[in-house]
């Protein structure tokens, strides 16, 4: 019934990438604003005001600890809402899709432009908070360079998560659940706005399983000049999800686009 | 363009199957280069599973496809590269302009800005869309987005294009443009399937064309061949209440043959004035038999949908 052959991944998936950074292009002043002015909000009003109350956590003041969760946690959200609301808009309602597969572009072509266009939002929008919370001074050094292909995995990997819930949509309905039932708990229990320590061991251990805890433990001390550990560990969790979610939306997207 | 003496698309046993239904039925295909081959068929016949499979964007459940010397669907995508592919309904991209959607379209192909110098303006004067270029797909009426979906699929400059329906929901005027533009393509030697309801359309543009009816070809011949060999030549036609007065009237009619469609009653025979006759006292129309009288006899009287 479906072809779980592996993804045949090439370069032509340049053009969909292109086609979706093109469309952003045109929009770009209402989404730069967006991207600037929604973290800046948060980060003022959460930091400050709520900071203040709390002092420090995790060793952090309370304003950079959020800072450096927000920079993984709109990665996630970014990347799956562009592959969710976005993508599901160009197969669905626009036939985007169907008219690249009528040109000589695969399944595969399109979903991985689709998936580095979503890790290429997510970029986007971490990246403004990064240069939000810099000019705020809530950076400790250089090496918050090397949150940038962090936070592209992570972009990557929760758009191909979010693929998989596209690939099987009948409508919009269904993303809801996604945010609601997966998303937010994952928000939630993953330490971005307080420490996983916080929580009953056996949740703690459960949440380490979900992806985001690893891309905020190798951010967050990236961003704060702590001691990063346990790499490979954080990246082959990330990977494992990416690469699974990636294949199993290639097979049901070859059957539904394809059968 | 063409490759002469060798066919374009060849297609054997050809079947698709979707669980228990079967969609195509094991038919056969031989389509040349540089005709026009209509698919004409009542809804559900398989005319767009076919145009599909043959375009490599659905694998058969059985038989063999050859498009342009590449065996589909494995090697489909290098086949696409030399097709193009006119959709039944505008998928053409809402969030560009008309040029954008030009330019857009060839990186798919992976055109380069360079190799398409001039090639959009072509295209856009092809579409009779160069004041238009930089119009929102919304703002275009319905035949000006055919002509740019028409437009958009020569972008690769393809030896063979495949459209579904092409002129479905346009105005008779917008219809005409569409046939003069196929035409043209026909005239640089280009191959053309299409698939319509049209029999107008078919008869117009199509060199051969074949029946298709649940999923099997039930004729296929040129236009002209399946009006001489599946129909009678004279056809008397009676519409709404003359029909009903007709009908009421006893009639023994050796050589006529009846048929009621809708509210229409139809009289086929091969003796003009033996028909005449059958109709006299009664409002009528002659006419010599044409396509829809093949498709009819063909395809059957019964609603599809």
């Amino acid at each position: 019934m479906f072809d779980f052959s592996p993804p045949r991944l090439s370069w032509r998936f340049l053009p969909v990438w292109r086609r979706n950074f093109n469309v952003w292009r045109k929009l770009l002043a209402p989404s730069i604003v967006g991207n600037f002015g929604e973290p800046l909000l948060y980060l003022l009003a959460l930091g400050y005001g709520f900071g203040r109350l709390i002092g420090e956590v995790g060793g952090l003041p309370y304003m950079v600890f959020l800072a450096t969760g927000i920079v993984c946690s709109s990665a996630m959200m970014a990347a799956s809402f562009e592959a969710m609301y976005s993508a599901f808009t160009r197969m669905h309602m626009q036939q985007t899709w169907a008219a690249m597969l009528h040109a000589p572009l695969e399944v595969e072509d399109v979903l991985l432009g689709e998936v580095v266009w979503a890790a290429t939002k997510a970029l986007i929008n971490s990246g403004a908070i990064l240069l939000v919370a810099f000019a705020m001074g809530l950076i400790a050094d250089w090496r918050a360079v090397w949150v940038l292909p962090v936070v592209l995995l992570t972009g990557g990997c929760f758009a191909c998560m979010a693929m998989v819930v596209t690939a099987l949509a009948r409508n919009y309905d269904v993303f809801t659940y996604y945010f609601t039932l997966v998303l937010t708990p994952m928000l939630l229990l993953s330490g971005v706005f307080f420490p996983l320590e916080q929580l009953p061991p056996a949740i703690a251990a459960g949440a380490r399983l979900l992806p985001l805890v690893h891309s905020i433990e190798l951010i967050r001390p990236l961003l704060t000049g702590g001691e990063v550990g346990s790499v490979g560990l954080h990246f082959l969790v990330m990977l494992l999800y990416t690469v699974a979610a990636f294949w199993l939306c290639t097979a049901i997207l070859r059957r539904r686009l394809r059968g | 363009m063409s490759t002469p003496g060798q066919a374009a698309v060849v297609a054997r046993g050809l079947e698709k199957r979707y669980g228990d239904a079967l969609v195509v039925a094991g038919i056969d295909l031989e389509i040349y280069h540089g005709e026009c081959f209509g698919l004409l068929g009542p809804n559900g016949a398989g005319k767009t599973t076919t145009l599909r499979m043959l375009m490599g964007l659905t694998p058969p459940t059985g038989g063999s496809i050859e498009v342009l010397g590449f065996p589909v669907p494995q090697r489909a995508r290098e086949m696409r590269r030399r097709a193009g592919v006119v959709p039944q309904f505008d998928n053409l991209d809402p969030d560009f302009t008309v040029r954008e959607n030009l330019v857009t379209y060839a990186s798919y192909f992976g055109l380069k800005r360079r190799q398409l110098d001039g090639r959009i303006e072509q295209l856009l004067e092809y579409a009779q869309l160069s004041d238009r270029a930089d119009a929102a797909i919304g703002a275009l009426s319905g035949g000006m987005k055919r002509r740019l979906t028409l437009a958009r699929a020569l972008i690769n400059d393809p030896a063979l294009i495949v459209l579904d329906e092409p002129t479905t929901g346009l105005d008779p005027q917008a219809r005409q443009h569409i046939w003069e533009r196929l035409r043209r393509l026909l005239n640089q030697g280009r191959t053309l399937i299409l698939t319509t309801h049209y029999m107008e359309e078919a008869e117009r543009l199509c060199d051969r064309i074949a029946i298709m009816d649940g999923g099997r070809i039930v004729a296929c011949d040129s236009p002209g061949n399946l009006i001489r060999n599946h129909i009678e030549p004279y056809v008397v036609e009676l519409r709404a209440a003359a029909a009903d007065a007709w009908l009421r009237l006893p009639h023994r009619l050796p050589g006529v043959r009846i048929e009621h469609v809708g509210e229409t009653v139809l009289l086929y025979g091969s003796d003009r004035e033996a028909l005449l006759q059958a109709a006299a006292g009664h409002e009528f129309i002659q006419r010599p038999a044409d396509l829809e009288d093949v498709f009819l006899k063909l395809t059957g009287r019964e609603l599809r949908d």
